[in-house]
Parts: C-alpha cells; structure tokens; sequence
C-alpha cells in the first residue's frame, strides 16, 4: 500500500485562524490572550479570532526531516494539524501525498473499558487497515508492549505506565511515509524510553518524511536535516538545523551528535 | 536510508492517501469534499458498527440484563401510561395499548436520536482533533447506536402484538420505504444538528424543548381520530407524517396519500437544507468542536 509514489508535502502561503466562538467566558479570554500574544484580532464579523498560522511556504519531499522549534503557542501542534488534514487552511493551499501517521494523541481513541485487545482492533478500524493486518497489529504490539496476560484486561486495571506502553505501542505499530510527531512522544519514563527509543527511531527511519514538533535541541540535532523556527504563527527562520538552533537558542551549539534518550532530563531547560 | 524496513513484516503500513486542501474552493469543490465524506464514511461502517455497539455494550457494562435494561424500562413505561390513558381517555385496552406501544417505541427512537445528533461531533472531539476521520462516520456510529436501541425495544411492540394477537400481517411490509426514508432522515438529522449544535451550543437545550411539545402536540398516547377535523391539519406536523409512515403499515391501517407526500417534502428539506450546512460547516468543524 505504501509504495504509491514519493512522499511529498507542499505548503503555499498557508494560514489558519481560529475564531474563538466560546471564549465569552473572562477567565479563559485571559489565558488565551497571554498564550497567544500578540496574535489576537478580529475578523470581518468581529469576531475575535487567534491567527494560528499565518502565510507559510515550504515544500519537503522523501528524505527530508523537519524539526519545528519554537516558544509554546507558537503554531507548531496547529501546523501538525494541518498537514494531516485535521484543520483545513482558511487561506492558501496545503498538498500532502504519501501515507500520514500523525503522532499527535498519545491516547487516541482508547477506551479504558475495553481490554488492550479490542484496543487494538479498534485502532486498526481506526487507521482504515486491510483485514488481513489486523493480526499483524496485534502480534506487534503484543510484542512491544509485553503486557502478558493484561492485554486481555480492561485498560482501566492497567498501571499508568502500561497504558503509556499500550499507547506507544499502538501510535508506533503503523509505518507511514509521513510521520508526523508532536513532542510528547519524547516524554517518558527513562526505563521505557530505552525501548521505545529504539522502536520510535526505526520509525523516523522507516519514513520518508519526517516532520517534529519539539523543544529539545538534541533530538532535532540528531533526526532532523531542516528546521523551522516559527514564531506567532510566522516563519522566523528555515534553514539547516545548526545555523536555525543557534540563532533560535541565542549561543552556539555544544557539538553535535548527543544521544537522543540522554537528553530529554534536559528537555524543560531548552524550551527558554 | 527507508530500504530494508520498507516491507519489514510484523509492522502494518499506514493507507496511502493524497490530500490537497485549497482554501479558496469553488462550490464544486466544497462539493466534491463532502461528497468524499459521505463516501469514506460509509467505506469504514466497520468502525461504525463497532463504535456504536460498544456505545451501548459500555453503557451497560457489569450489569446483569445488559442492554435488556433498554427493553424492559420501556416495557414499564408503555404498560404504566397504557392503564393509565386508556381510562383517562375511555379507549379499549385491547385496542389502545399495541397503538401506544408501538408509538411510544418509535417515538422513543426519534426523540433519541434527536437529542444525540446535538453532540454526535462534539462528543467524538478527541477523535476529530486528532485524526483526520470522515465527519459522515460520526453521524452513522451515532445512527447505528439507536438503531439498536430500537432493536432492543421492538420486543416490547412484538410481545404486546403477541398478548393482543394484533398482526399487521404482510401488511407490515408497506413500512419498509418508511423504515428506508427514516435512515436517510436520521444520518441528515446527524449532520445537520451536529454542525449547528458544534458551533451555536444554545441550540442543543432549544432542540430539547422542541422535542418535548413535538411529544405532546404529535399523536403518540393520542389517537389522530380523538381531535376530529382538526386531524385535517396533522401532516403539516413533520413528526406526525414521518411518524405515520411506519406506524400506520405496521397497525395495518391504510397510509393517506397526504401522508406520504408531506412525509416526503419534509424529507427531502431536511436532506437538502443538512447538505447546504454540511457544505459550509464540514471544513470549519475541526475548529468548532
């Protein structure tokens, strides 16, 4: 299935505008207007609108890995939308060819009343797989996430570090040719994060396209071979990762190539 | 540097997909979008079917009857007002309770129906942001969840047939394009409430209202004969004429043409004003919810 021609993304002057319908409420206007500084107006019908996403351009096609970097609300979870085609642009034009993985919802509809089995097939239901993978789901993640006999227990029972398994586990069963990642993918138990690095870097491998939404300079050292840095729904800078990096973090790089699992202690400090 | 894992076996491969999305899209454009909704959301009933069958397994989880609950409560309520109305309105029981059993039971599938299109998007908000899914799918796990609701409480009009030995016979046949006509109301009455309801959240309680004088001003624990020629102006009720159309097949009464026509017209605005919202609101949805 995965084999119907190159992978490619092309984003021409692309914005996205969220009104905000349901924001009478004063407590929830505030902390909209302090995380969207800034990007707050008014449309046509006066109606307050937050500017989400405004005129982006670039392309990327196979082999090309993205990393988006930038302060909270900058945009990037909502472009993550976008390219999966969960938000549709209100201006401009978004094209994507190649089969999507959007890692975005760690718990993407996982019912806790349901057994870590049936999750799996409700999740191939979900990804629209052929019948005939539906097993191969199970197997793999049955694998992966060495639940035993739980998988055949409600997921309420589970630990919480079982269901982050579950959840990984599932998330990352499916190979895309786009592989779309928000940063919580990189938050973890150290213990887990081993062996969910190991399984998460056979993926970005595995793909053709990688876009990553991050805050942790090391893992977009490593994966990635472009970066935007997007500020207020703008791009402020796109380029090679070293140059955008170092002119994103205000000071020079400490060399390149650090381990990915070694670095997420470390990823709160680099978020400033 | 993708070769050797490209058909690994063990790992399923997401399905291949080309999406393009213009904002600045022709009427046929927005068209053919919402067209591919309907189409892909009718591709995954699978998904459908599962979800709105775990919908009513999970409401009933642990408890002994299961969905039984359904039919029995209703079994309750039908026997309970039966008693009660056909002394209040003088009615042989024997003639008065299959007619309120019946009614009661499509009655209870509409209204339902109903008031779960009002949240059939923004319930399934966790999915709709973070999958890209067919909006039609949402409309058709909401439509598939009473249509076993009503499977559950058809034993109630069966059993109180059976105590009455009322049979429409092959009569009841005649219900049939009814039933059909009903399907295709129900999954616009989805899309169509659930867009409105997903951005104007004060129409859900209005809807609410309207459901609960339309059960009192339609004939269900009334007969449409008890407010003599003011029955005349019944099919001007939307409910009253969709309602007719299964209801009088199954009671083997004759349908009046009227009936069908005005069930028909109020159909076919129902169909076309959901397409003219759908269109709009199918793309805005996603922020909405």
């Amino acid at each position: 299935m995965s084999g119907a021609g190159e992978a490619r993304v092309e984003v021409a002057g692309l914005s996205v505008y969220f009104p905000l319908y349901h924001g009478s409420s004063r407590s929830l206007k505030k902390t909209v207007f302090a995380a969207a500084a800034g990007r707050l107006g008014e449309d046509r019908q006066h109606r307050v609108v937050v500017q989400a996403l405004r005129d982006l351009t670039f392309s990327l096609s196979a082999g090309d890995r993205l990393g988006l970097v930038g302060s909270n609300g900058a945009g990037k979870t909502t472009l993550l939308r976008t390219l999966a085609g969960i938000y549709e642009p209100v201006q401009g034009r978004v094209c994507v060819q190649g089969s999507i993985n959007a890692l975005l919802d760690p718990n993407l509809g996982m019912n806790a009343d349901l057994t870590g089995r049936e999750n799996i097939q409700l999740r191939a239901l979900y990804s629209g797989l052929p019948r005939a993978h539906h097993r191969r789901l199970e197997e793999d993640v049955q694998d992966f996430a060495e639940l035993g006999n739980f998988l055949d227990l409600p997921v309420r029972t589970y630990s919480s570090g079982m269901v982050v398994r579950l959840g990984f586990a599932l998330a990352t069963a499916i190979r895309p040719q786009i592989l779309l990642m928000d940063e919580w993918f990189l938050a973890g138990d150290s213990v887990f994060m081993e062996k969910a690095k190991h399984r998460l870097e056979e993926m970005v491998r595995g793909a053709e396209i990688l876009v990553l939404s991050t805050h942790n300079e090391a893992v977009v050292q490593t994966w990635c071979t472009r970066v935007l840095w997007m500020d207020q729904g703008r791009i402020l800078r796109d380029g090679p990762p070293v140059d955008v990096l170092e002119a994103y973090l205000g000071r020079p790089l400490p060399g390149t190539g650090v381990p990915v699992g070694g670095a997420n202690a470390a990823e709160s400090d680099a978020a400033g | 540097m993708s070769i050797a894992l490209q058909d690994r076996p063990g790992r399923a491969a997401a399905p291949s997909a080309l999406l393009v999305f213009n904002s600045d899209l022709s009427w046929s454009g927005q068209h053919r979008l919402a067209v591919a909704d309907l189409v892909d959301g009718a591709r995954m009933w699978r998904l459908a079917w599962t979800l709105g069958w775990l919908d009513i397994r999970l409401r009933y989880r642990g408890s002994m009857l299961g969905p039984l609950w359904l039919t029995l409560s209703t079994a309750v309520m039908v026997v309970a007002l039966g008693v009660l109305y056909a002394a209040l309105f003088r009615m042989d029981l024997h003639e008065y309770l299959p007619f309120l059993a019946l009614s009661q039971v499509l009655w209870g599938y509409i209204s339902t129906l109903t008031s779960d299109a009002c949240t059939c998007f923004t319930q399934a908000e966790g999915i709709i942001r973070s999958i890209r899914m067919p909006f039609f799918l949402h409309a058709l796990r909401t439509v598939i969840r009473n249509i076993l609701v009503l499977a559950h409480n058809v034993i109630v009009i069966v059993v109180v047939f059976a105590v009455f030995s009322v049979w429409p016979g092959w009569h009841a046949l005649y219900a049939l394009p009814g039933l059909a006509l009903w399907l295709i109301d129900s999954l616009a009455i989805c899309l169509l409430l659930g867009a409105v309801c997903a951005r104007f959240r004060d129409i859900n309680p209005i809807v609410m209202s309207v459901m609960q004088i339309a059960f009192f001003i339609t004939p269900i624990l009334w007969k449409a004969d008890q407010v003599g020629r003011y029955g005349a102006y019944l099919p001007l009720n939307p409910f009253y004429s969709l309602l007719e159309v299964v209801r009088r097949p199954l009671l083997y009464e004759p349908l009046p043409l009227k009936v069908c026509a005005a069930a028909l017209i109020y159909s076919v605005l129902l169909c076309g004003l959901t397409w003219a919202i759908f269109l709009r609101a199918r793309g805005r949805l996603a922020f909405w919810v």
